[in-house]
């Protein structure tokens, strides 16, 4: 026990900070504390969690991506365009297309960073206003409503409804978000690919000896959070039963902020699946909490702001010196 | 190749090299180098920075490709470069001086390494990993917890690893780029026991390092490159350290005590019990003017910590400081600087240089108010101060615009000095500042002339010869206390020598 909380330090103290953000909700509110409400939660963050997990790979890899959450929009909307010309589709091709398009786009980004020796964050500042500018020229911001109906009408996997007469629903969002998470989990812990990727955020130059392949590197990690983008864009466009050309346009740093608080070090080698989408719950609970217990949402990003730097300096300051059963042990060593 | 099969010594090499040649934009790196290594054999790479070891070595582990006609001939297969996989699977393997591993990942992990690799995909398998690294340690005879990432281990205990994750990958030759330079007495005769129970199983060790009483204790040959060209190999009986320096540089140096008497020359630096707990306790001295004051003991006996006190950086718990008799209480090392305290730091490799910017902004960093005028910074201020220590300190540049980096070790050394002689200080604290051998002389002779100007000269090194050879006295200092003074012109250097490596 003692052990895993050593190892796995920021996991731990993001659980306690949800645990004593979550009590104290539940005093203030009625509401928070249902289950009902929960489910809720985890169908709102499930495109942001999906969102978080790509990223997690770029940033394990030793990168940044600024340009994921625009280039979900653009996969949205040019996949809204492709569904239409092969008349309709499903989700099947509907997922295979803005996939693919994703992939696409974050491996133009893998590519200048490595034709052209840009690092990371500027290479993403770029592609993030063409591809957003992109977007905006040429659709002049209308929004498309015209959806196949398979992927504006809500697909409940399971419901039911609990003694107080709310319901508890698991939508697709959800089961999507789960298979990207599990995949994510078993790419980056299981498979040596995952294992090459840290060990290059981790030391470069060490990874560059040993023979791995930096370029291939990149292009996985970019291609990755390329397909979670593209995923959780067409995910986003059911949820909303829209595509709106900006909806998603700041969501990169909002997704940035919990996965960094998840535990990922900008710098690489660093960060693990569950710490991610610890991060993004906490954020949505605290947001969700204060809609209850009705803040006002003006007041929401102070917050949210105050909550990530409790957070980080909790889980810098190692949860050890913080307990002191920890502090004996380590005076024993 | 027939040739030296048919000699049949029974020493065939195991590795040999033939007709090396590199270069890096116009610049010769290696020029026609041979180089052979025995099985089973404990061999020294020797040479000065820049000699060509480093490239040599990343051409033998196939970093580096070399120019065409090369002959690499390893255990009996011919090649004409190698690539880091060709070099590993045929059993080559490399410890770099900064060991290439990676921290946030487990121990398991950096010694099965290998297992990770290849291009396609596969699923981990962390139990076959985790046994292969307690079996590697196993014969080390070390126990780790090889589920605990790497980067809760100090810097010995990774040298360590490193090792093991050569012993992983069937290693036939290992080289050793400069194992010991970050380790304590204790921990290098451990890693030196370590390199002759690897010899013994067979295993060829290249050792490269720049402490050259190691290299004889450890090695039974020794190559030796100057400028990117072979020197020769020799065998290590009957070689001394002045001979191999000697072989490195070119060049004959006569070392003699240049310790003089001081006696009743004004006292700079008067320190009173000085103590900080767990660093340093009870540090009583003096630094006259004109006075070079050698410290030298092992690493982690506190030579350091006590200089950053003195320089501010760290605050004393208890005990005095007086400069020309007044009491200084430093909160930061601006006040020190101020007081007329200059530090040059203990870091190899960057000297507390910044080496993107040119050689001109370095040396006036420390001293920018000396060349404003009205608040202003002035250019032409600038390049008159820096031509001056340019022109004193013999310093070989281009253009005072270029960049740091283009200059050699021992020159960014001169400049380095030049930054904090340019703040016009009382007393110039200089750690562990020797770069490499050939650069060695001149910088002391910088020390000397500067100490007949009348400066206060604090210097700091483990290396003995260092301090015995240039210091007017020599302080011993062992687990944070002085515990012994020696004056090098009543004493010899092995006395010295006994006390410290004791």
């Amino acid at each position: 026990m003692r052990k895993a909380v050593q190892s796995h330090a920021t996991e731990f103290a993001l659980i306690a900070v949800i645990a004593v953000i979550s009590l104290f909700l539940s005093f203030a509110t009625d509401r928070f504390f249902t289950l009902g409400n929960a489910f809720d939660l985890l169908n709102t963050s499930s495109v942001n969690i999906i969102f978080a997990v790509g990223l997690l790979v770029v940033l394990i890899a030793g990168g940044i991506d600024i340009s994921f959450a625009v280039a979900a929009s653009v996969v949205q909307y040019v996949a809204a365009l492709m569904l239409g010309w092969i008349g309709g589709g499903g989700w099947i091709s509907g997922l295979l297309i803005a996939g693919a398009l994703g992939v696409l786009l974050g491996a133009i980004n893998a590519f200048l960073i490595l034709k052209f020796r840009i690092i990371s964050i500027v290479a993403t500042i770029a592609t993030f206003n063409i591809y957003f500018g992109l977007l905006m020229f040429f659709t002049r911001g209308v929004s498309i409503y015209n959806l196949p109906d398979w992927l504006t009408s809500r697909v409940i996997l399971f419901e039911h409804e609990m003694a107080d007469g709310s319901w508890i629903e698991i939508t697709l969002p959800v089961l999507v978000m789960l298979i990207c998470v599990v995949a994510t989990w078993v790419f980056i812990t299981r498979t040596t690919t995952g294992r090459q990727l840290y060990a290059f955020g981790d030391n470069p130059e060490g990874a560059r000896r040993f023979g791995i392949n930096i370029g291939a590197m990149q292009f996985i990690a970019f291609g990755w959070l390329g397909l979670m983008a593209g995923i959780g864009g067409l995910i986003q466009a059911h949820y909303a039963q829209e595509v709106v050309p900006n909806a998603l346009y700041g969501r990169e740093l909002d997704v940035l902020a919990a996965v960094v608080l998840g535990g990922a070090r900008l710098g690489g080698g660093k960060g693990s699946v569950l710490g991610c989408v610890l991060g993004v719950l906490l954020i949505s609970i605290t947001q969700n909490g204060l809609n209850l217990a009705g803040v006002s949402p003006y007041a929401f990003k102070m917050i949210v702001g105050a909550i990530i730097l409790a957070a980080i300096t909790l889980s810098n300051t190692s949860i050890e010196k913080l307990l002191p059963f920890m502090r004996h042990e380590e005076g024993r060593k | 190749m027939t040739g030296r099969e048919s000699a049949k010594s029974g020493q065939k090499p195991l590795l040999s090299l033939r007709n090396i040649n590199m270069t890096f934009g116009g610049v010769r790196a290696l020029k026609d180098v041979s180089f052979d290594v025995l099985p089973g054999e404990v061999h020294c790479l020797a040479g000065e920075n820049g000699s060509g070891k480093s490239t040599l070595i990343k051409i033998i582990t196939g970093v580096y490709r070399p120019q065409d006609g090369a002959v690499i001939e390893f255990d009996s297969q011919t090649y004409s470069h190698m690539s880091p996989v060709t070099a590993q699977n045929s059993g080559i393997q490399v410890i770099w001086q900064d060991l290439a591993l990676f921290p946030e990942m487990t121990v398991a992990e950096n010694i099965a390494f290998q297992t990770l690799l290849g291009r396609w995909p596969r699923f981990v398998n962390y139990n076959a990993m985790r046994e292969k690294a307690v079996k590697a340690l196993a014969r080390l005879g070390v126990t780790l917890d090889v589920d605990r990432p790497l980067k809760d281990y100090a810097i010995a205990q990774r040298q360590i690893v490193a090792i093991a994750r050569a012993l992983v990958g069937e290693a036939k030759l290992v080289f050793m780029d400069e194992p010991t330079a970050s380790l304590t007495q204790s921990e290098t005769d451990h890693l030196l026991d370590i390199v002759r129970t690897l010899s013994a199983s067979g295993v060829a060790v290249v050792f490269v390092s720049h402490r050259l009483a190691e290299v004889l204790e450890i090695s039974s040959r020794l190559t030796v490159l100057r400028d990117g060209a072979l020197v020769g190999a020799y065998s290590t009986d009957g070689m001394t350290q002045s001979r191999i320096t000697e072989l490195m540089t070119g060049k004959t140096f006569d070392q003699t005590v240049r310790a003089s008497d001081v006696g009743a020359s004004p006292v700079v630096l008067e320190v009173e019990e000085l103590s900080l707990p767990g660093q340093f306790e009870d540090i009583s001295l003096t630094v006259r003017r004109g006075e070079t004051l050698g410290i030298t003991g092992l690493l982690g006996a506190g030579r350091t910590e006590l200089a950053l006190s003195l320089f501010g950086m760290l605050k004393p718990r208890s005990g005095s400081i007086k400069l020309e008799g007044k009491p200084v209480h430093f909160s930061s090392n601006r006040d020190a600087i101020a007081a007329g305290i200059a530090y040059l730091s203990e870091d190899r490799l960057s000297l507390g240089l910044i080496q993107p910017q040119s050689i001109a902004d370095n040396l006036v960093i420390a001293s920018l108010d000396k060349i404003t005028v009205s608040g202003l910074l002035s250019d032409t201020r600038k390049r008159d101060l820096v031509a001056q220590w340019i022109a004193d300190l013999g310093v070989k540049i281009g253009l005072q615009t270029d960049a740091i980096s283009t200059l050699s070790g021992g020159n960014q050394q001169r400049i380095a000095i030049a930054k904090w002689l340019a703040t016009d200080p009382r007393l110039l604290i200089l750690d562990a500042p020797t770069v490499d051998v050939g650069a060695r002389a001149g910088i002391f002779d910088i020390v000397a002339k500067l100490a007949e100007t009348g400066l206060a000269i604090i210097l700091i090194s483990d290396e003995v010869p260092e301090v015995y050879f240039n210091a007017d006295r020599v302080l011993h200092m062992a687990k944070g206390r002085i515990v012994n003074q020696f004056l090098p012109a009543d004493c010899s250097l092995a006395e010295i020598e006994a006390a410290v490596y004791a």
